[in-house]
């Protein structure tokens, strides 16, 4: 299988992985602080940034589109904040009114504008397109060393691998200010530390891990790779390094098995397709969860202690 | 014979005799401090000083602004005026030498942490960002841990603990900050009396050792047996001074108003004598 392996597989296969975990990363600090909606409304508003973006450059590039999406999540987020505030609405409130409203305002714009000649739909969005980016210059295994044909590989990758490295490194230099800013922001505080950064800090990683997970694998993996992996790690052990890295290992696993799962499962069920592998994914991670929530070591909750 | 010239700041004269040490700024000085939530205020032009190793004790009813005080003093939140000075200081330069016990309630104790990872967080101006981690730092926190006689749970999930217990963790996150200034809210509320017994000893040891203790405190049953000035506030400031002064049915009435009968008062000076 080695040639079409490396051809067809092995690129969308190290893509997916990549979206998940570095969507999982932040989004571990982001349940502690119980704000993992925002992954989702950064998702959704991705969209409407896009179209914007395709709207006043009119093409399809990779550089506008990004700067589009990063410009609609910092909106999104100043919004949210400005609802709860003015408004007074309770924060998980306040995400779901922000990002419905401008999902929606995305479509419309989408549906009214002239993109029917281009690749940019609602499905698109919700599902991304994993299964599109393969490695076409790869003649097998060797082609991993041959510069010219690793100038083939889709752009995605180093894209998401650059998203990655960037937000692993962020959390691993602010660590231990984010840890106790999660868990105890006054007395992070008192200690003189930047709560209000840290904080602002997080959500622009979960922004760039959104934005750049999004193109490749849709906001269906994006969501669910903000919360599956850690709630589910969450369930596996009581300290929060060990969470991370169980975070990790539930994304990666997610991911891979998601993706051979939607590209044998139907085959060896008899049916002729295979089915999208972002959604098996996202599935996939779900289960996960659930498997955890059964059978988790670290299930109990506080106050329901042995 | 000691020059005064030499150190002009630290000698001070009185009728021909030199005292070499001069009287140290009040460990907490607080200035017409106004703050409010919104339109309310819930802390009004208070003024309140407090000496370096004392135990004091800031009493009133609820909502009376007592933990909005502390936070006032601790920056957490902005007051509309007023100034706050610690060890003579502004707090930006005098951070290192206070430590704050929140209220328990105030966090999440689901936080995938144990014991000893709550109390390394009192080390984290020592720890910085990136500093290791090192046998000593995990020996002092231990240390702080047996000095609240939790050295046995060190690696507890904390959500697992008693609320006596959360309460030890965190005043032994505080002892690990080493400060000079322990600002305490309600460190007793709804903790077992063993833990209140172990926390007064080591509040009381601080105070040995010449540290400043100031704590939110409910009690009125306790006060005079665990601290020796407390700083009565309804908003305002009602009374502040030596316990003995300052405890009386009459202040207690301004502060609490009806809702504290003056038969009720007696009684527990009486409960408070006896004991």
């Amino acid at each position: 299988m080695g040639a079409e392996f490396v051809a067809l597989s092995l690129s969308p296969l190290l893509i997916g992985v990549l979206a998940a975990v570095t969507c999982a990363l932040p989004g571990n600090f982001l349940l502690l602080r119980r704000q993992a909606l925002i992954g989702d409304a950064i998702s959704h508003v991705v969209l409407p940034g896009i179209v914007v973006a395709f709207l006043l450059t009119g093409r399809v590039a990779a550089l506008p589109m990004m700067l589009g999406a990063a410009g609609a999540a910092l909106v999104s987020v100043i919004l949210i904040e400005a609802v709860r505030r003015t408004a007074r609405i309770e924060a998980g409130a306040a995400m779901g009114v922000i990002f419905t409203t401008l999902f929606a305002a995305g479509v419309l714009l989408l549906e009214q504008s002239d993109t029917s000649g281009v690749h940019l739909d609602v499905e698109h969005a919700l599902y991304g397109n994993l299964e599109s980016l393969i490695w076409l210059d790869a003649t097998g295994w060797s082609s991993l060393l041959d510069p010219m044909a690793l100038a083939g590989l889709p752009p995605e990758l180093p894209r998401m691998a650059g998203a990655l490295v960037i937000v692993a490194l962020a959390i691993a230099a602010m660590w231990r200010p984010l840890a106790i800013a999660t868990f105890d922001e006054g007395f992070a505080a008192t200690l003189g530390l930047p709560v209000r950064a840290i904080g602002l800090a997080l959500v622009m990683l979960a922004a760039l891990a959104a934005v750049a997970a999004f193109d490749a694998v849709g906001s269906i993996i994006v969501i669910a790779m903000f919360i599956c992996p850690p709630a589910a790690a969450r369930m596996m052990t009581d300290r929060l390094l060990p969470q991370v890295m169980w975070s990790v290992g539930f994304a990666i696993l997610s991911a891979v098995l998601g993706y051979v799962l939607a590209g044998y499962g139907p085959l060896w069920l008899g049916f002729a397709n295979s089915v999208s592998a972002a959604g098996m994914i996202a599935t996939v991670s779900g289960l996960i969860l659930g498997a955890t929530m059964l059978f988790g070591p670290c299930r109990r909750r506080a106050g329901i202690a042995a | 014979m000691v020059n005064p010239l030499s150190s002009p700041r630290a000698v001070s004269r009185t009728d021909g005799v030199v005292a070499t040490t001069p009287t140290p700024p009040p460990a907490l000085e607080v200035g017409g401090l106004t703050v409010a939530y919104g339109e309310k205020p819930v802390v009004f032009s208070v003024d309140m000083a407090v000496a370096q190793g004392t135990m004091t004790a800031i009493v009133g009813p609820n909502g009376a602004g007592k933990s909005t005080l502390l936070k006032a003093v601790l920056g957490l939140v902005k007051p509309l005026s007023g100034e706050v000075r610690l060890f003579g200081l502004p707090l930006s330069r005098a951070r290192d030498r206070v430590a704050y016990v929140p209220q328990r309630a105030s966090v999440d104790w689901d936080f995938p942490a144990c014991v000893i990872d709550v109390v390394l967080m009192g080390l984290h101006r020592e720890l910085g960002l990136l500093r290791r981690l090192r046998p000593e730092h995990l020996a002092r926190a231990r240390a702080c841990l047996a000095r609240v006689g939790m050295e046995d749970f060190a690696s507890r999930q904390i959500g697992q603990l008693s609320g006596g217990q959360q309460q030890r963790v965190f005043l032994a996150r505080a002892l690990a900050q080493s400060a000079d200034l322990y600002l305490l809210d309600e460190p007793f509320a709804g903790v077992d009396a063993a833990t209140e017994k172990a926390i007064i000893a080591v509040l009381k040891d601080l105070r040995a050792e010449g540290r400043t203790i100031v704590a939110v405190h409910h009690d009125l049953s306790t006060i005079r047996a665990y601290f020796e000035h407390m700083f009565l506030i309804n908003m305002r400031a009602i009374a502040a001074g030596p316990v003995a002064e300052v405890f009386t049915s009459s202040n207690l009435q301004r502060a609490y108003g009806g809702r504290l009968g003056e038969a009720q008062v007696a009684g527990m000076q009486a409960a408070d004598a006896a004991s």
